[in-house]
């Protein structure tokens, strides 16, 4: 379920260095939702579909994301045009369609789906484990990384643990409604849960102790970054900046700023 | 809901990535290892809640239990929140990296301030410690989806109706929690009271 599709290939974006992939993708992150202007949220799209290509990603998996991203911005198809004020497009009663509002949304997939796009290319690529490493060797708080690391590698036991409640109250003829009797139930599965893993985690800390787990993990095998590595953050570095630049120099969509 | 990445504008980020931080660490700083490594399984029962759907009226919603995981963790419900969303963004691109401080704070700062104001009802016993549980599941909720709205609408006055739509539909939602938080305390109060003064 937790299953990681894009951190298995053997792309040229998987070959990079993975703390220079971290860097990347956080300016191109961060250049992406800066933008006010359409057209300079086109060109970063662009930039974005291109790195999503290099990176070989599964298409089936891909696609799965990419709607989840859009869920939302689905909602705001749904409700932002209709909002009052501004000049409309289409009139029909009391409803109005807004010509402002319909440039706003255009704006927010743009850059939604770029940003998505630029994080499956350079993040997802990476697992878990390489991703907790990468952050701390970019002086990221070793708890938090801990944190990171331990969340994720017991997810799967957790849902495992909430997995055998779920057949067995299945087994037994439950079917949840909304009711007192299916909220108890409800409640008393996932209360177990948790007290399941308090429970294990006093366990594992014992065992961890044990084995002289002194707050932070040794890696066996250090990141190195090569030659590549530097042309492709030079290379990215000028592609935002021209985005960047287009973006505040602007001049024909200088009507379009929102933010 | 998520706000997704692209959406907000930056005062607005800049300023949820600030409050966010803040957050994760004042309760980084009140974490030992031991108790890291269960706030590590409570931040993935969390995250797990969040893949759960329960009924809710004629429809269904999923969970969020931001509430029960304050109640558990205190401020360390900051760190704890913080990793379940980044995880969510990492593995189903839910959310993402420039909301993730605003997400967290939405969801991580009402169930940390419900968690103190009702915590002298919920160590009473009876009527007032279920009523102290419904407050801290509903409001929990209720305040995540207020500064969600609020994120939105200080955007852009564009996204005021979307962010009345959204508390609105919510409102379900609230209730659920508040009923649903009240089951859950008074099972871990039967079965583990310890834990529930573990921070």
């Amino acid at each position: 379920m937790f299953d990681e599709p894009f951190a298995r290939g053997q792309s040229f974006i998987h070959k990079l260095d993975p703390r220079i992939r971290l860097l990347c993708a956080g300016s191109g992150i961060i250049c992406t939702a800066l933008l006010r202007h359409r057209a300079a949220a086109v060109y970063s799209l662009l930039l974005a579909v291109i790195l999503f290509i290099l990176s070989k990603p599964k298409l089936k998996f891909a696609f799965k994301r990419i709607l989840a991203v859009n869920i939302f911005i689905l909602f705001l198809w749904l409700t932002v045009p209709l909002s009052p004020g501004g000049e409309n497009f289409v009139q029909a009663g009391s409803l109005g369609i807004n010509r402002r509002g319909v440039e706003l949304v255009t704006l927010l997939t743009l850059k939604s789906n770029a940003i998505a796009l630029l994080f499956l290319a350079l993040v997802a690529t990476m697992n878990v484990a390489v991703l907790g490493k990468a952050l701390s060797s970019l002086r990221c708080p070793d708890k938090l990384v801990f944190l990171l690391l331990f969340t994720y590698r017991y997810i799967h036991v957790v849902l495992d643990g909430w997995q055998r409640l779920w057949s067995a109250a299945k087994l037994r003829a439950f079917t949840p409604g909304s009711n007192v009797r299916s909220y108890r139930a409800f409640a008393n599965m996932l209360g177990m849960t948790f007290v399941q893993s308090f429970t294990r985690s006093g366990r594992v800390y014992e065992a961890m102790r044990l084995r002289g787990f002194s707050g932070s993990f040794v890696s066996a095998a250090p990141f190195k970054t090569a030659g590549r590595d530097i042309v492709f953050v030079i290379l990215l570095v000028i592609l935002l900046a021209i985005i960047y630049a287009r973006d505040i120099y602007g001049v024909e969509h200088a009507g379009s700023a929102y933010f | 809901m998520h706000i997704s990445e692209g959406v907000l504008s930056w005062p607005v980020l800049a300023g949820g990535a600030a409050l966010g931080v803040s957050g994760v660490v004042i309760g980084l700083r009140r974490l030992d290892y031991e108790k890291l490594v269960s706030a590590a399984f409570v931040a993935s029962a969390f995250f797990v809640a969040s893949l759960i759907h329960v009924p809710v009226g004629p429809s269904s919603a999923h969970l969020i239990l931001n509430g029960f995981v304050a109640v558990l963790l205190g401020w360390a419900a900051f760190p704890a929140i913080f990793t379940a969303l980044l995880l969510q963004a990492v593995l189903f691109s839910y959310g993402g990296i420039t909301v993730l401080g605003l997400n967290t704070f939405n969801m991580a700062f009402p169930a940390v301030l419900c968690s103190l104001l009702f915590f002298p009802l919920l160590a009473r016993p009876g009527m007032r410690r279920a009523a102290g549980a419904f407050c801290c599941g509903a409001f929990s909720v209720a305040g995540a989806v207020l500064l969600t709205a609020l994120s939105l609408s200080w955007t852009n006055e564009g996204f005021a109706l979307s962010a009345k739509i959204l508390f609105v539909a919510h409102i379900p939602v609230m209730l659920a929690e508040g009923v649903l938080t009240v089951l859950m305390f008074s099972f871990v109060h039967k079965v583990r009271p310890d834990i529930l003064k573990f921070f």
